[in-house]
């Protein structure tokens, strides 16, 4: 069965050595593995005294912190997400195509960026404060602790719950809805007892998206001063020396992003028998809004203003303040050929490293490929600040050449990234059929001539769209980048780190601006295809 | 047929000795040797899950038989010391879904396995321009196929049987020792597949290759093949001519699975052998003549008949015949159920002169000799 199957498909008695691809794929796969198990060596060696010093009521605090900012986020995008997917997919929605696109772009605004903006806009001296003190307001109610990152994170993570939602939604079988419909249900009646339900998947699925990201997201929270696991591991990282300590903070917050897959791996157990009609032929006879017309109108121009207009006009404000004061932007076009660069590597890197892994996940099944296939996923559920320790206190020990050089940089967004490659990589290998590899064996190719004639060209989109959406994740990452860069390596992500911690805001913004544009490339690549299921 | 030379009459072009596989816990082949010619056409036919599948894939290298050899033009290619991979082995290979390269021509899926200079899928823009014309053995191949013109074409604008041609021609380009067609006819329309037999035929005869093909479809072997192959179980039944396998089956199993029979029980008599229906006489059993019962020993037989020798008369005896059951009536002819007064069921195949109504009283006229199975 082609290059891929080497020679594992013969009797144990022929398999004199282990095929490259297998190699390869286990070294990609248990690369990913390093930093946890790192942590998990760290952690063990720490002494009683240790935990003790760990597990006071402020690292209580910032558990409870966590949890309530992941589940107020997590339920909150699914109140966006839900309704909005409805609107767009099943209504007649005035343009609803437009808004189909519109609402999954604040994905190319960093929660970070966009928590900038809001810290901007209403904090103490902010845009807000600005245009209202003219009519007597002093001061306006605190952008800053929980409110501001719950607000933040929800306009930005939304998103990945509705392209799921969306996608479930299409692939309803809209006669079961048309049954309900018949046996007497109202159209929302249908809604939340059949089509609802039918989504718990998908939901289940979104909302595991958004919560791994809060639980990751350092940026935001940092910003919005708001403290959680990540902010205080990073303080920690740079103020104390006490590696064993951070280890175990490190591990606390790995057991909570645990806790999380196994909540979702309890439920879609559990829904197991739960199949939902697939490729439905007909498409879905729409929802007539008449009198909620414009209140879904309202609403949707609300979120999306909130979301995308205003943090893009309040930097644009911000940009231009600066430039009529003459400030200078140093360094701003190297940091944004830093980002492009550290992107570009991180996309070949974690492409490359995804094929034997993907090929191996598809076309071998077996216990050996589940392991790999689980494994590569790991450093994927881990905040980046984690894999940062990590892997700086791992490469001072094993490779110090290594330590703060672009390598090590490159190696967490592999580990980092890996399965956000693998999964495109593995939608359009399972549709070339294993027939098309033994097609060309039996004319006479070998193994890895089949793989460049007939392989590769066909998983050609799916190495393009891995590649843009790692470039993409890449640009945006933050706390591994700001830990791991090398020395005077500033990329567009730290350089606007950087200025707002010192107060230069309009810098910062046009850090923020030249990275939207830099994400804004690879958004087209990935969802510039989505076309109209209507036309 | 084209006179081959004599040793190539000695030499089968592909061959294999005793081949076996097991996955698991499932013998798919087991103990399987035949033969065939350069020219040759022979159908491996069988059930699903009979396991023949497997033995094309392990002809073709794509499985490694745990026991046995292959040899192909007279070289091992496949034994306990030797392994050939796929690509080494020159056997051409059609695959049921045809498997045309998506992203590559229809010239350009010929002339995949022709090795010339490599003509890798992003130099086409190049010699588009250079307009560089397809290989002499491309064009070739598209006239014997029958697609001359087609040679820009991309896969999905074909239709099935133009695709499966195309699969043809691509596998027979380099001039393999053998093809192997897997399934050929399954993803085709029905009324399409008796006209693309004959044409498969005349492009394999033409080509001069030796092919062997799995089916499972009885008719498709018999109408297609030079010889048959019946597998079950992973073990070949019987190889041999189609009229071989039809008149002399050496097992009820091939019997009933080559065409439709009738399977009686019977006791030998001196010349014949005495069943529900009278006494028949049998031209061929499988087993040893051992001549004639001896006085006072019973041999119980099965007797085997086809349905178009049996033809049914009117009978006047309404209480101890047998019955009409069901007929279908298809104009050249009609299948007639007839329950015998012991329960039996039989079919006959009669000419449509007399229809037959359910519940007709009957009675069952042998009118050749039948087959008998020692059991």
């Amino acid at each position: 069965m082609s290059i891929l199957s080497g020679t594992a498909d013969l009797p144990s008695r022929f398999r004199v050595h282990l095929p490259i691809i297998w190699i390869l794929a286990l070294a990609g796969a248990g690369a990913a593995c390093i930093p946890l198990i790192y942590l998990i060596v760290r952690a063990a060696e720490a002494d009683a005294d240790t935990w003790s010093k760990v597990l006071t009521g402020g690292t209580l605090r910032l558990l409870l912190n966590t949890a309530a900012l992941t589940l107020a986020v997590t339920a909150a995008s699914a109140a966006l997400a839900l309704p909005i997917a409805y609107l767009t997919e099943r209504t007649d929605l005035p343009l609803a195509r437009l808004w189909r696109s519109i609402t999954i772009m604040p994905l190319a605004i960093p929660s970070y960026v966009g928590a900038f903006a809001f810290v901007i806009a209403l904090g103490p001296n902010g845009s807000l404060q600005d245009l209202l003190s003219p009519l007597g307001v002093e001061s306006i109610p605190e952008i800053y602790g929980f409110v501001g990152a719950w607000l933040t994170l929800t306009l930005f993570t939304f998103p990945y719950l509705l392209l799921v939602v969306r996608a479930g939604l299409r692939d309803l079988d809209p006669a079961i809805e048309e049954s309900a419909r018949s046996l007497g249900q109202s159209a929302w009646g249908a809604f939340w007892r059949v089509t609802v339900p039918q989504l718990r998947i998908p939901i289940a699925t979104g909302s595991l998206l958004v919560a791994l990201y809060v639980i990751s997201d350092f940026g935001a929270v940092s910003m919005m001063r708001f403290d959680t696991f990540t902010r205080a591991i990073y303080v920690r990282i740079g103020t104390s020396f006490d590696r064993s300590s951070i280890a175990v903070l490190c591990m606390i917050l790995v057991v909570l992003v645990a806790v999380v897959l196994a909540v979702d791996w309890s439920q879609r157990r559990n829904a197991r028998y739960h199949r939902l009609g697939s490729g439905a032929a007909r498409m879905p006879r729409l929802i007539h809004l008449r009198r909620y017309r414009w209140p879904a109108l309202t609403g949707m121009s609300i979120i999306c203003a909130l979301a995308l207009l205003v943090p893009v006009a309040v930097l644009f404000h911000w940009l231009s303040v600066g430039l009529d004061n003459g400030e200078s932007f140093p360094g701003i076009w190297s940091a944004a050929l830093n980002s492009v660069y550290a992107s570009a590597l991180a996309g070949g890197a974690t492409v490359a490293i995804s094929i034997p892994i993907a090929i191996i996940v598809v076309r071998r099944p077996g216990f050996l490929s589940r392991v790999i296939d689980r494994a590569s996923y790991v450093g994927y559920a881990l905040p980046g600040v984690v894999v940062a320790f990590a892997l700086i206190f791992f490469t001072l020990r094993v490779t110090p050449t290594i330590y703060q050089t672009i390598v090590t940089l490159v190696f967490a967004y592999v580990v980092l990234f890996l399965p956000q490659a693998i999964s495109g990589l593995r939608a359009s290998l399972v549709r070339v059929q294993p027939g098309l590899e033994e097609a060309s064996r039996s004319l006479n190719r070998t193994p890895w001539q089949t793989f460049c004639s007939v392989t590769l060209p066909l998983i050609a989109p799916g190495i393009l769209a891995g590649f843009a959406l790692v470039f993409l994740t890449t640009m945006k990452e933050l706390p591994a980048t700001i830990l791991l860069a090398p020395i005077e390596f500033d990329t567009l992500a730290t350089s606007l780190w950087g200025h707002q911690e010192d107060v230069f805001f309009a810098r910062a913004a046009a850090s923020a601006l030249l990275l939207l544009a830099c994400a804004a490339l690879p958004m087209i690549i990935l969802f510039g295809h989505d076309r109209d299921i209507r036309t | 047929m084209t006179s081959a030379p004599d040793h190539d009459q000695l030499q089968p072009a592909l061959s294999a000795r005793g081949i076996a596989k097991s996955f698991a816990e499932t013998r798919a082949v087991d103990d399987a040797s035949f033969a065939v010619q350069r020219g040759e056409i022979l159908a491996l036919l069988g059930p699903s899950g009979c396991g023949k599948t497997t033995t094309l894939r392990l002809l073709a290298g794509f499985e490694r038989p745990d026991h046995g050899a292959i040899d192909i033009n007279g070289v091992t290619a496949c034994s306990d010391q030797v392994w050939q991979p796929p690509e080494q082995r020159r056997i051409g290979m059609v695959a049921q879904d045809f498997a045309l390269f998506p992203h590559l021509s229809v010239a350009e899926n010929i002339a995949f396995g022709l090795g010339d200079g490599h003509r890798a899928w992003w130099t086409r823009p190049l010699r588009r321009l250079r307009r560089s014309p397809a290989s002499p053995r491309v064009d070739e191949m598209l006239a014997l196929v029958g697609l001359a013109g087609y040679a820009d074409r991309f896969p999905h604008e074909l239709s099935g049987g133009e695709a499966q041609r195309v699969a043809l021609a691509r596998a027979l380009a380099p001039e393999p020792a053998a093809v192997l067609l897997d399934e050929p006819f399954s993803n085709l329309d029905q009324n399409l597949r008796s006209s693309l037999r004959q044409t498969m035929r005349r492009i394999l005869k033409l080509a001069n290759a030796a092919a062997v093909f799995v089916t499972h479809d009885r008719e498709e072997a018999l109408s297609l093949a030079d010889r048959v192959a019946v597998m079950r179980d992973g073990r070949i039944e019987q190889i041999g001519a189609p009229d071989d396998l039809y008149y002399r089956p050496n097992s009820p199993f091939v019997g009933a699975f080559v065409g439709d029979a009738n399977i009686l029980s019977g006791r030998r008599t001196p010349g014949g052998a005495v069943t529900e229906l009278g006494h028949v006489h049998f031209v061929h059993t499988p087993e040893p003549q051992d001549a004639e019962p001896l006085p006072g020993q019973e041999v119980e037989l099965s007797i085997l008949l086809r349905p178009e020798q049996l033809v049914l008369k009117q009978a006047d005896d309404q209480l101890n015949s047998a019955r009409v059951v069901s007929s279908e009536y298809y104009g050249h002819d009609q299948v007639v159920r007839v329950r015998l007064p012991s329960g039996v069921e039989v079919e006959a195949r009669l000419r449509t002169e007399v229809v037959w109504r359910p519940d007709d009283p009957v009675n069952v006229i042998v009118l050749d000799d039948a087959i008998a199975f020692t059991r």
